[in-house]
C-alpha cells in the first residue's frame, strides 16, 4: 500500500509539463554508479489488512501484566477517555509547529494554557512548551544554569532518576563541564552535610529530585538556601507529576528550575515514549530558558491571539549562538498533559490522596512478610524502598503471576542490595494490593 | 476564545476520582504540614465544557487533514491512519519501559528489526531509536563524532556547516562543545569545492551537510566533497531531514556519510502533533557504532534484551529507549509501503516538486533554476521591487485561499526565500489549485497590493502582534 493519488494519466501529464520523459531524469544529479534499482534488505509492500495483522501478531508477542508494581520515572495512572478523544482530534494531531499563527491559534492557546497550569503547578511564574522527556529538560537545565553563571561544576544527588544522571553525564562531557554526586542520609534524604563540603564557587547548580527516586520527600527550602548562599542554581527534578497536586512544589521553595517528567499527566507508558519534559522556571530567566514558548498578544484588531514568541533564543535564529539545538519537541504530550490536569480540576489533589493511601497501605502489608522491612524514614509519596530476604526471588514470583514487580534497585545502587522500590498508585485496587502481598508470602515456604 | 480559566466555575469537574478502598491516613502524620502545598488553583470545568473548549481550539487549528500543508523541510504528507491503530494495541501501548524483558519480545523484535530495515534504507551499519527528535539525533551524532576523535587522542575543534543548513546544524555544534564554521554555497546552490578544501585542516572534525540541500538540490559533487572531508581525516555527516528525497534512489551510506540523523515524523509519516512528538534515529557507518547510545538491544537466545555493555559509548542521551510508539508508526509504514513503495514515494515526491516549480517559475523568481529534489524554492524579491509586496504577505494570503503557508525566509541565502515541499500524497488537482491561488497572489500583488497586506480575512485573528509579545512577554495567565 502507497498513499500516491496520481494515476499514470497524471503523471504523463506531469512529465510533460515538466519536459522530461521519465521519472529517472529527475534524478540525474546523483551519480550514476550510486543509483538504486531496489533497497535490498527491504521488504515488499504490503496491503492494509496484512500490515494490521504483523503488527497486532507483534504486539502480541508482548505479555500485557496484569498490573504494575514498577513506576521509577514512568507511571500506570487513570487517562480519563475524554483525554484521547480530544487529544486525537486530526487538527491538533496532523499540525505541526505553530508557525503561522492565524491558523494556529488552537494549538498555541492551548499551550499558553498548559504553561499557566505547569508554572502553577510547579510554584515558578513560567514554563515552556515542553522538552523531550525529564531527563533531557534536566540535563539543558544544568547546561544552562553554566552559561548563565559561568560556573563548570553540577552537583547531582545521588537520589536523582539513575538514568536522568546517565544522560546529564552525556550532556555535561560535551559541554566539557563536571558533576559530583552528593549522596543521601540514612532517612533516604538529600545530605545537606556532604554537600556544604562539595558547594563551592565553581558550582553552578544542584539537582535534587523531589520525590526522589527512593520515593522520599525532600525539604527543598534549606539546600535552595545553601545553593543561593553561594550563588549556585537549583534545580529541582520532578518525581511522579501527580504528587504536585499535594506536595509544596520546589518552585514555592526557592527552585530556581524546576524540571522533569510530564508523562503522568494522561500519557501512557507506551514502553518508554512518547513522554514530554516539563521545564519551568523563574520568571527572570524567560529569555535564557530553551524551547518554543507560547505567548498572548493582541492582532491589529486589538483582539486578543498567541504566537510563538522571544524566539530570537532559537536555532533557527539564532543558530550556533541559540540557548538549545532543540526544534521539535512534544507538543501532543503537553497538549494531553494540559486536557488531563484541566479535566481533574482540583480532583488532582484528591488523586494524590488516593495515592499516598495506596501506597501506605502497600507498605503495612509488605510488613507483615518475614524478614521485610522499610528501609528509609523519609516521607513518601506513592513510592517506597522494601528491604527483603531475595529481591530476585520476589520479583521472579510476581512474573510468574503476571505482574511486573518492582524495581530492583540494586541495579543503580549495589549498596542497596536485595530492596525492592515499589510504587501504588490509584490503578491498583486493595485487592490487587492483597494479591501481590499473598504472592509474596507464598513465596516464605 | 476565553481561556480555559476564564470558564472555571468552583466546584465543577470533568473527571471524579474513585472513593478509597484501604483505609485513610493522616497527612500530617504521614508526609508532614511543611510538605504540603497550600493551593491548587487548577481549572475548575464539567466534561461538556472541557469538550467544548477543545473542540473550539481545534477549528482554529490547521492540519494535514484539511489541507494542503507544503512546510518546506518539514515532509508534511498525509499521516495513514492504517499506523495509529497499529500503534494502539495495547500491547504496544500498556508494557512499563522498565519491565522485565519477557514481557516485552514483541517490542524488542519490532525495534530490532526497525533498526535492520533502517541501516537497509539508509546503507549504514547500525541505527539507535533513542533520540526523540530530528535535533536530539543531531547532538547524539555530533557527541559520537566528538568521543571517535577522543578516542583517537586528536583534537578536533570545528565543524564545518554551510551556509544553507537548519539552524539546528549549528546549534548542536555548539551545544557539543564545537566551533561551527560557516561554507558558502557555489552559484549553483552546491558546497563551493574551492571553499571547502580552503577550510579543511586537522582541527576539521565534521562536515555537516544536508543532501539535497535546504534548496531541494542534490549536492552533484557529493563524491568530491565525501573524499576532500575524508581526505583530512574528518567525518562526513548527513542531516537526514530531507530523507524523502532519494528513498530507494540512493543510499547515504553509499555516498561516504558516516553519521546521518532522521526524522521519522517527516520521513515515515508519522503525525507531527502540533510541534512534536518525532523521533529522530541515528544511523552510523562500522567505524563509528561502537559509539551508539546504550543501552542497545542484542539477541539473547531466542529471544532479545537490552544490554549496557557498550564501553565506548557515549552513554544516554535519553530516559529509557526513545519514543516508541512513533518507531511502532513509522515502522508499520515502511512495512505497508515495503521498497517499491518507498521508491514510489520518494519519486511522486519529486515529481510534485518539479511540477510545482514548472508552473510558478514565471510568477515568481526562481534563483536555482534547474531539477530540483522534494522541494523547490522560490524568491518573492520580483514582488517586493514591483509593489513592496513580501514573501510574508504572500503567505498570509495563502491562508485566505484555504492553504498553509510554505516555509518563508529560509533557507537564509536566499532573499524572501519561500520554500514549497508538496511531498507525494497530494495528488495533481490539488497541486493545480495551490498553483493557481499562487498565481493569483502574484496577480493580485500587481493589482491590489493591500489585499495581500490586509492577509488573512479568513481566520479568528488577523495579523498578531509578535513585537509586542516579545516585549511585554506574558506566557502564563495570572488571575485578574
Amino acid at each position: 500500500m502507497d498513499y500516491c493519488p496520481h494515476t499514470p494519466e497524471d503523471i504523463e501529464q506531469m512529465q510533460a509539463a515538466i519536459g522530461i520523459k521519465s521519472i529517472d531524469e529527475l534524478f540525474d544529479d546523483i551519480p550514476h554508479k550510486y543509483r538504486l534499482k531496489n533497497i535490498p534488505g527491504v521488504p515488499s509492500s504490503l496491503s492494509q489488512q496484512e500490515t494490521l495483522e504483523l503488527l497486532k501478531a507483534i504486539a502480541a508477542r508482548n505479555e500485557v501484566p496484569k498490573l504494575t508494581l514498577t513506576g521509577a520515572g514512568a507511571y500506570a495512572h487513570f487517562i480519563p477517555p475524554v483525554v484521547g478523544h480530544i487529544v486525537g482530534r486530526a487538527e491538533f494531531y496532523t499540525a505541526y509547529t505553530p508557525y503561522q499563527a492565524e491558523i494556529s491559534q488552537g494549538i498555541l492557546q492551548a499551550i499558553y494554557e498548559y504553561q499557566t497550569m505547569i508554572a502553577h503547578l510547579t510554584g515558578t511564574e513560567i514554563a515552556n512548551a515542553s522538552m523531550y522527556d525529564g531527563a533531557s529538560a534536566m540535563a539543558e537545565a544544568a547546561v544552562l544554569a553554566s552559561k548563565i553563571s559561568g560556573r563548570n561544576k553540577i552537583l547531582v544527588a545521588c537520589s536523582v532518576h539513575p538514568q536522568y544522571r546517565q544522560v546529564l553525564s552525556t550532556y555535561l562531557w560535551a559541554n566539557g563541564l563536571n558533576m559530583s554526586e552528593i549522596p543521601y542520609t540514612p532517612t533516604g534524604q538529600f545530605d545537606t552535610l556532604a554537600l556544604s563540603k562539595e558547594l563551592d564557587d565553581s558550582v553552578a547548580a544542584i539537582i535534587i529530585q523531589n520525590p526522589n527516586f527512593f520515593g522520599c520527600i525532600e525539604d527543598v527550602r534549606p539546600i535552595a538556601q545553601a545553593a543561593h548562599e553561594r550563588g549556585a542554581m537549583l534545580i529541582a527534578v520532578l518525581g511522579d507529576a501527580t504528587s504536585l497536586g499535594i506536595l509544596e512544589p520546589a518552585g514555592a521553595s526557592g527552585a530556581d528550575f524546576v524540571v522533569g517528567e510530564g508523562q503522568s499527566f494522561g500519557n501512557p507508558l507506551s514502553y518508554g515514549g512518547p513522554y514530554l519534559g516539563i521545564f519551568a522556571a523563574r520568571e527572570k530567566y524567560l529569555r535564557r530558558i530553551p524551547g518554543r514558548i507560547a505567548g498572548a498578544t493582541v492582532d491589529k484588531n486589538g483582539k486578543r491571539g498567541f504566537v510563538l514568541t522571544l524566539q530570537t533564543r532559537e536555532q533557527h535564529i539564532r543558530r550556533e549562538k541559540a540557548t538549545s539545538n532543540i526544534c521539535s519537541n512534544e507538543a501532543l504530550c503537553a497538549l494531553t498533559a494540559c486536557v488531563y490536569l484541566a479535566a481533574l480540576g482540583k480532583n488532582l489533589r484528591s488523586l494524590a490522596l488516593l495515592n499516598i493511601y495506596k501506597a501506605q497501605y502497600l507498605k503495612t502489608r509488605l510488613s507483615e512478610l518475614r524478614g521485610w522491612r522499610q528501609i528509609f524514614s523519609a516521607p513518601v509519596y506513592n513510592e517506597f524502598v522494601f528491604a527483603c530476604p531475595d529481591a530476585k526471588a520476589a520479583n521472579a514470583r510476581l512474573r510468574k503471576a503476571g505482574m511486573t514487580g518492582a524495581y530492583e534497585t540494586a541495579r543503580d545502587y549495589p549498596e542497596l542490595y536485595n530492596t525492592l522500590l515499589f510504587c501504588a498508585t490509584e490503578l491498583l485496587s486493595k485487592k490487587d494490593l492483597d494479591r501481590v502481598v499473598e504472592t509474596l508470602k507464598e513465596g516464605e515456604g | 476564545m476565553e481561556l480555559i480559566f476564564e470558564k472555571s466555575r468552583p466546584g465543577r469537574a470533568a473527571v471524579d476520582v474513585p472513593a478509597s478502598d484501604v483505609p485513610p491516613v493522616d497527612l500530617n502524620e504521614a508526609i508532614g504540614e511543611k510538605y504540603l502545598r497550600r493551593d491548587l488553583d487548577l481549572p475548575e470545568v464539567a466534561e461538556i465544557d472541557l469538550v467544548r473548549h477543545f473542540t473550539g481550539l481545534s477549528r482554529r487549528n490547521f492540519g494535514v487533514d484539511l489541507g494542503f500543508y507544503p512546510l518546506g523541510s518539514c515532509t508534511m504528507k498525509y499521516n495513514p491512519k492504517l499506523n495509529e491503530d497499529a500503534a494502539a494495541q495495547p500491547g504496544f501501548t500498556a508494557l512499563h519501559p522498565a519491565c522485565d524483558e519477557s514481557f516485552a519480545q514483541g517490542n524488542l523484535e519490532l525495534m530490532f528489526s526497525m533498526q535492520r530495515l533502517l541501516s537497509h534504507i539508509f546503507g549504514m551499519a547500525d541505527f539507535t531509536l533513542q533520540p526523540a527528535a530530528g535535533a536530539h539525533g543531531e547532538l547524539c551524532g555530533v557527541m559520537m563524532i566528538r568521543k571517535y576523535f577522543e578516542s583517537r587522542s586528536e583534537k578536533r575543534r570545528i565543524i564545518l556547516i554551510p551556509d544553507t543548513a537548519h539552524g539546528t546544524n549549528p546549534a548542536s555544534g555548539a551545544l557539543c562543545g564545537f566551533e561551527t564554521v560557516n561554507l558558502r554555497s557555489n552559484a549553483e546552490g552546491g558546497v563551493d569545492l574551492a571553499h571547502l578544501e580552503s577550510l579543511m585542516n586537522d582541527e576539521v572534525a565534521a562536515l555537516m551537510l544536508t543532501n539535497p540541500s535546504t534548496l531541494g538540490l542534490f549536492e552533484r559533487n557529493i563524491e568530491k566533497v565525501a573524499s576532500l572531508v575524508h581526505d583530512r581525516g574528518a567525518l562526513l555527516y548527513g542531516d537526514g531531514a530531507n530523507a524523502n528525497a532519494f528513498l530507494g534512489k540512493v543510499r547515504p551510506g553509499d555516498l561516504g556519510f558516516d553519521v546521518i540523523q532522521l526524522n521519522l515524523h517527516k520521513t515515515f509519516s508519522t503525525p507531527h502533533g502540533g510541534g512534536g512528538p518525532g523521533s529522530g534515529p541515528v544511523g552510523v557507518s562500522a567505524k563509528l557504532a561502537d559509539y551508539l547510545p546504550v543501552p542497545r538491544i542484542v539477541k539473547r537466545g531466542d529471544g532479545y534484551a537490552w544490554s549496557d555493555n557498550f564501553p565506548e559509548s557515549i552513554g544516554r542521551v535519553r530516559s529509557f529507549y526513545g519514543n516508541f510508539s512513533v518507531v511502532v508508526k513509522a515502522y508499520a509504514y515502511i512495512r505497508s509501503l515495503g521498497a517499491e513503495g518507498l521508491r514510489r514515494a520518494a519519486e511522486m515526491a519529486v515529481l510534485n516538486a518539479n511540477y510545482i516549480k514548472e508552473k510558478l517559475k514565471h510568477h515568481y523568481d526562481l534563483p536555482y533554476d534547474r531539477v530540483c529534489m522534494h522541494e523547490c524554492v522560490f524568491s518573492g524579491s520580483r514582488q517586493v521591487a514591483q509593489s513592496g509586496i513580501h514573501t510574508s504577505d504572500i503567505a498570509k494570503r495563502l491562508i485566505d485561499f484555504g492553504y498553509h503557508p510554505p516555509t518563508i525566509y529560509f533557507p537564509l541565502i536566499v532573499p524572501e526565500a519561500m520554500m514549497i515541499e508538496p511531498t507525494e500524497t497530494e495528488s495533481k488537482e490539488t497541486l493545480d489549485s495551490f498553483c493557481e491561488a499562487m498565481i493569483n497572489i502574484a496577480e493580485e500583488a500587481k493589482t491590489n497590493p493591500q489585499l495581500l497586506r490586509d492577509a488573512p480575512v479568513t481566520t479568528p485573528v488577523a495579523r498578531l502582534d509578535e513585537v509586542l509579545a516579545a516585549r511585554r512577554p506574558d506566557v502564563a495567565w495570572k488571575k485578574p
